[in-house]
């Protein structure tokens, strides 16, 4: 483990589980003090704080909903007040997905997946760019997916939310970069996770690389997004997807 | 609130000169434009505007603003 960051900490949303878990643990490896973000499975959070200490890293579990417009504060003043410094590096990973063919698509099911995986991300970056703006630097990653780019039927809602963040991602980039601060995209494929594991295999058989990919796979991605060697990428959409999307 | 034009003249100035420009330059009649005070620098400046005075300054309230002057007037304007 190198040297511990005393400059900034970094908050990764939705981090008690798959993609998020392993962010959080790989983000932690570059010695940043992790706030590891989670909904509702305290046990899972606990589990990912104590293997980032386990390895000589620093991490705190913060509990909290991200699609309520009230956690950004909460979750950002939380790790200020745990680490005594700024975020510096924000990971928009929380997502839900309801899925179903669009004929039959619920609007509450339509809104809730708008509001956690696209609606959070804004505000949790609208309240990350405050200190970055003041200290000149920062780094913003979020994650969408591949079915942003390429249809998925069963996905309306959720591919509209995951290519909002694209978007959201692009245009805030622009915005910031000429204060140090940049704003990146990570849209995984076929990524082994409790949230994909009742999906069909089928779809296997279309990735090029014929395997699923590991959540270790989109961390090591988010993690160099996220360190201080990418400062001249911004506003770009990594596909980390066994070429699936080529 | 009670602030004065003073108080709200010295911390504007002191917030756009960290941007850059020299302190000298930051007159009440002094243009953004003149000064190379982008609008990003402006949401600074509002940043601090609502953590000192608790004044909120929209987007489209700075959109108005051509002048130091103006901004700070803007400001004693809202706290009163």
């Amino acid at each position: 483990m190198p040297e511990p960051r005393q400059d900034g900490c970094a908050l990764v949303t939705g981090a008690s589980r798959g993609i998020g878990a392993a962010i959080a643990k790989a983000i932690a490896r570059d010695g940043w003090a992790v706030g590891v973000n989670y909904h509702s499975d305290s046990a899972s959070a606990d589990a990912v704080v104590a293997a980032i200490e386990g390895e000589g890293g620093r991490a705190v579990a913060l509990a909290g909903d991200v699609a309520d417009a009230a956690v950004p504060d909460q979750l950002f003043g939380a790790l200020e007040a745990a680490f005594h410094c700024p975020v510096l590096v924000l990971v928009n990973n929380a997502g839900i997905s309801i899925d179903d063919l669009t004929p039959s698509l619920h609007d509450s099911d339509w809104d809730a997946v708008l509001a956690t995986n696209l609606t959070a991300a804004f505000r949790l970056t609208r309240r990350a760019l405050k200190p970055m703006l003041r200290a000149r630097r920062g780094r913003i990653v979020n994650i969408s997916s591949i079915v942003a780019l390429r249809a998925n039927p069963g996905q309306a809602n959720y591919a509209a939310a995951k290519a909002g963040l694209i978007a959201l991602t692009r245009t805030a980039a622009v915005e910031v970069a000429r204060r140090g601060i940049t704003i990146n995209a990570v849209a995984p494929g076929w990524i082994e996770t409790d949230m994909t594991a009742g999906v069909s295999t089928d779809l296997l058989s279309q990735v090029p690389a014929r395997r699923a990919g590991t959540p270790e796979e989109v961390a090591a991605c988010v993690r160099f997004l996220a360190s201080d060697q990418a400062s001249y990428v911004t506003g770009a959409v990594l596909t980390v997807d066994g070429g699936l999307s080529a | 609130m009670s602030v004065t034009a003073e108080q709200v003249e010295s911390r504007v100035v002191e917030t756009l000169a960290s941007f850059g420009p020299d302190a000298s330059q930051i007159t009440r009649t002094a243009t953004f434009e003149e000064l190379d005070i982008d609008s990003l620098d402006l949401v600074e400046l509002a940043q601090v505007v609502e953590e000192e005075y608790g004044v909120i300054l929209k987007g489209e309230d700075m959109k108005e603003l051509k002048t130091v002057g103006d901004a700070i007037d803007l400001i004693v304007e809202r706290a009163e």
